[in-house]
């Protein structure tokens, strides 16, 4: 079969990747009534917006930005929140675990517990509130064994709930996010990339990302086996060293359990030659969240987490 | 995805339960160093945690609660892998006949099926329903895994009797190739280095030959370019344009098209991806084209290049039927083709595949899992192409009305061996 793309590039299994997101992206928003793209600042969302953008060009997007606010974020990532969100025009909508709190939806868990599993609350009644049908999210299958398991559209009943036993077959390219008053769909565009394609392809298209991403200098402590950025929302308990260290971020949550990796790579090149050889999954790395349990994702993702 | 490159290649296991297709799945990520230490680790911790032994394979792809509870897959796992000469897409399929749907969900998008099946059995009905549900869906390329020779004495004998049969199937169902090999997928022989055990067999190994395999799943035939239109784009001048995935043969400017249903003929003026001007675009590519022609075109419709696709409200089609309840003549459900969802009523059941002889035979019904002939009536026309000339206008999905549930896979018209 002849290529030609006028564009200066061959066409390999990138193009394929962001085709078909592009292909789902349209879909979901011919399909659905209410569509809302989860933007947390992290690569996987930067990626998905910037799809977005090319989906819909010249047109602005046909859809708002949501950006469910933990309130433990890292203050680079905010800062590079309202400066994509800017760039593209979009309408952001900020979905406050803290709002959450103080309505009493959910238990407070102190100024240095987690608030990871509370999001679940605040972005459901947020997708109740504005009359979400749809919300694309920035999930990978290769993140986690049950994200593994997940369909490109993936049906969630009246309380927000998957359902792994009963899922919808997807079958072609034929997706269908029909939905019943109440229940909505999450549209997952980056299914089948993988940690290495979105960085080779945030390289392609010189996209923006927030400079924790590449190394720097910070203080940190270790704690369960992570190095987590001494701040705000992380104080050293005692017997914990605050170091300082050469430090990049390999995932965006929150930042008292996301942790940082030793690295010197400052370009996204670097950055592509370490993903390329490491030998520790990105979440395994990073994040304090999904090693509560053996099935932490999957329990996560039935109470309605992204 | 369509087609594109040849470094990427889609797969799905076929096979009966407990046949061993996820542990051959494990088996393959875990020698060729896919696996990151620390999922390593927490399969080997899962496993202890069970008592099955120092690692069960199948972890590595059965990750939900349920299926590490009860030994079996239920949904597919898509597993991605990267050696020097190619990159998979793995879809890992569930055996359960209760879950055929889901083999059906891993196995639409798959170039190649791989096969396993225990030597000891056979060819069990389920594998005869997956290989024919594959081939239905334009799968060409077959692996077949022979598994569990260990537990044979690695017998020559025993493996040229699954073989024979296999390859008897696979001629019938019209694969292109079949390449058979005898694997151990818990020991892992013959699945990335070839074994010792086996010195009669001198073929490659499962992963030579996953590196090696020539999977084609569209016709060489061309079809003519295809693109359903999915959204309309309005320009800055005033113009409009139609955004939607190309696929059967490239699109250029200056192109003659025909807008379908409505039958206007037109040239292309404009060809654009994510706002950039181009030429001519390849197939797979999600563009947007500008037709010369003034005309009301949206959603649903076609914009295509001889030869034509078909306008019609009434055809024949292969239904692999899921939903819980029978599907019978005169029903009616909702039916999604391309970017097209119309009402639909089932006109006629016009026969049921035997999965035993591979005949028609007339039926009242078609149950869970049936794979079926029907005549279907659409309120509106589609624009269609029979299944085996072009994937995209040749199949659809049944919806039901009421719950929204995708309850059937279908392709127009009917596969030779029908």
């Amino acid at each position: 079969m002849e290529l030609s793309l006028q564009t200066p590039r061959a066409t390999d299994h990138l193009d394929v990747l962001e085709s078909h997101a592009l292909f789902i992206m349209r879909e979901v928003v011919a399909e659905c009534e209410r569509p809302v793209l989860l933007f947390s600042g992290g690569k996987d969302s930067a990626v998905l917006l910037h799809l977005a953008v090319k989906a819909f060009a010249p047109q602005r997007l046909p859809f708002a930005v949501m950006h469910v606010d933990t309130g433990q974020n890292f203050p680079e990532v905010l800062a590079f929140r309202d400066r994509a969100v800017a760039r593209v025009g979009a309408k952001l909508v900020v979905a406050s675990v803290q709002a959450s709190i103080d309505q009493g939806r959910v238990r407070d868990p102190g100024p240095m517990g987690s608030r990871n599993r509370l999001q679940s609350v605040t972005l459901l009644d947020a997708i109740t509130t504005h009359g979400f049908d749809a919300a694309f999210g920035g999930a990978r299958r290769d993140e986690d064994k049950a994200r593994a398991k997940e369909r490109v559209l993936s049906f969630r009943n009246a309380f927000g709930q998957w359902d792994p036993r009963a899922q919808r077959p997807e079958l072609w390219q034929l997706y269908q996010g029909k939905v019943n008053p109440g229940e909505h769909v999450r549209a997952f565009p980056l299914s089948d990339w993988t940690e290495l394609d979105v960085w080779q392809y945030i390289a392609r298209e010189e996209m923006d990302l927030p400079s924790i991403y590449f190394a720097h200098e910070r203080e940190v402590l270790a704690r369960d086996g992570m190095w987590l950025a001494v701040g705000e929302f992380v104080e050293p308990r005692p017997g914990e060293n605050v170091e300082t260290k050469t430090v990049r971020f390999r995932t965006v949550g929150d930042a008292n359990c996301t942790g940082a990796v030793l690295s010197g790579a400052t370009t996204l090149e670097a950055i592509i030659d370490e993903v390329a050889v490491a030998n520790v999954s990105e979440r395994g790395a990073t994040r304090a969240d999904d090693k509560f349990s053996e099935t932490a994702m999957e329990d996560r993702k039935r109470e309605g987490y992204f | 995805m369509d087609l594109l490159t040849k470094d990427l290649l889609r797969l799905a296991t076929v096979g009966s339960v407990d046949d061993g297709k996820s542990t051959l799945i494990g088996r393959l990520l875990v020698d060729t160093r896919q696996l990151f230490d620390d999922q390593l680790d927490a399969v080997v911790a899962a496993s202890e945690k069970r008592g099955v032994g120092d690692l069960d394979l199948s972890f590595v792809t059965d990750g939900l609660r349920a299926e590490r509870e009860q030994g079996i897959t239920i949904d597919v796992a898509y597993r991605y892998a990267t050696t020097p000469t190619r990159k998979f897409i793995i879809a890992d399929c569930p055996g359960h006949v209760t879950y055929t749907r889901n083999m059906a969900t891993g196995a639409s998008s798959a170039d190649l099926a791989l096969v396993v099946l225990d030597v000891a059995t056979g060819l069990k009905e389920q594998t005869r329903r997956h290989l024919c549900i594959a081939a239905l869906l334009g799968v060409r390329a077959v692996i077949v895994a022979v598994n569990k020779m260990d537990a044979v004495g690695w017998s020559e004998v025993a493996y040229r009797g699954v073989v024979d049969e296999v390859d008897t199937l696979a001629r019938e169902l019209g694969f292109a190739s079949a390449t058979s090999i005898p694997v151990s997928a818990l020991l892992g022989d013959n699945v990335v280095e070839t074994s010792s055990n086996t010195p009669w067999y001198e073929g490659p190994s499962v992963l030579e030959a996953l590196e090696t395999s020539e999977a084609e799943t569209w016709t060489t035939a061309a079809s003519g370019a295809r693109l359903p239109i999915q959204w309309v784009l309005r320009q800055p001048g005033g113009g409009r344009t139609y955004a939607g995935m190309i696929n059967g043969e490239p699109l250029e400017i200056g192109a003659t098209v025909v807008l379908l249903p409505q039958g206007v003929e037109t040239t292309i003026n404009a060809l654009n991806f994510g706002g950039e001007s181009l030429t001519s675009a390849p197939v797979g590519l999600a563009a947007d084209v500008g037709l010369a022609a003034e005309t009301d075109a949206g959603r649903g419709d076609l914009i295509a290049t001889a030869p034509l696709p078909r306008v019609t409200n009434d055809f024949t089609a292969t239904l692999c039927w899921f939903g819980d309840r029978p599907l019978e003549t005169g029903q009616r459900l909702r039916l999604k083709h391309t970017t097209k969802s119309t009402p639909v009523r089932v006109e006629a059941l016009t026969g049921l595949v035997d999965i035993e002889t591979l005949r028609v035979r007339e039926c009242a019904a078609l149950d869970t899992n049936d794979i079926g002939l029907a005549r279907l009536v659409t309120a509106d026309p589609l624009v269609v192409d029979d299944y085996h000339v072009n994937r995209v206008t040749g199949s659809f999905v049944l919806i039901d009305d009421v719950t929204n549930a995708t309850v059937a896979a279908g392709m127009v018209g009917h596969a030779s061996f029908l």
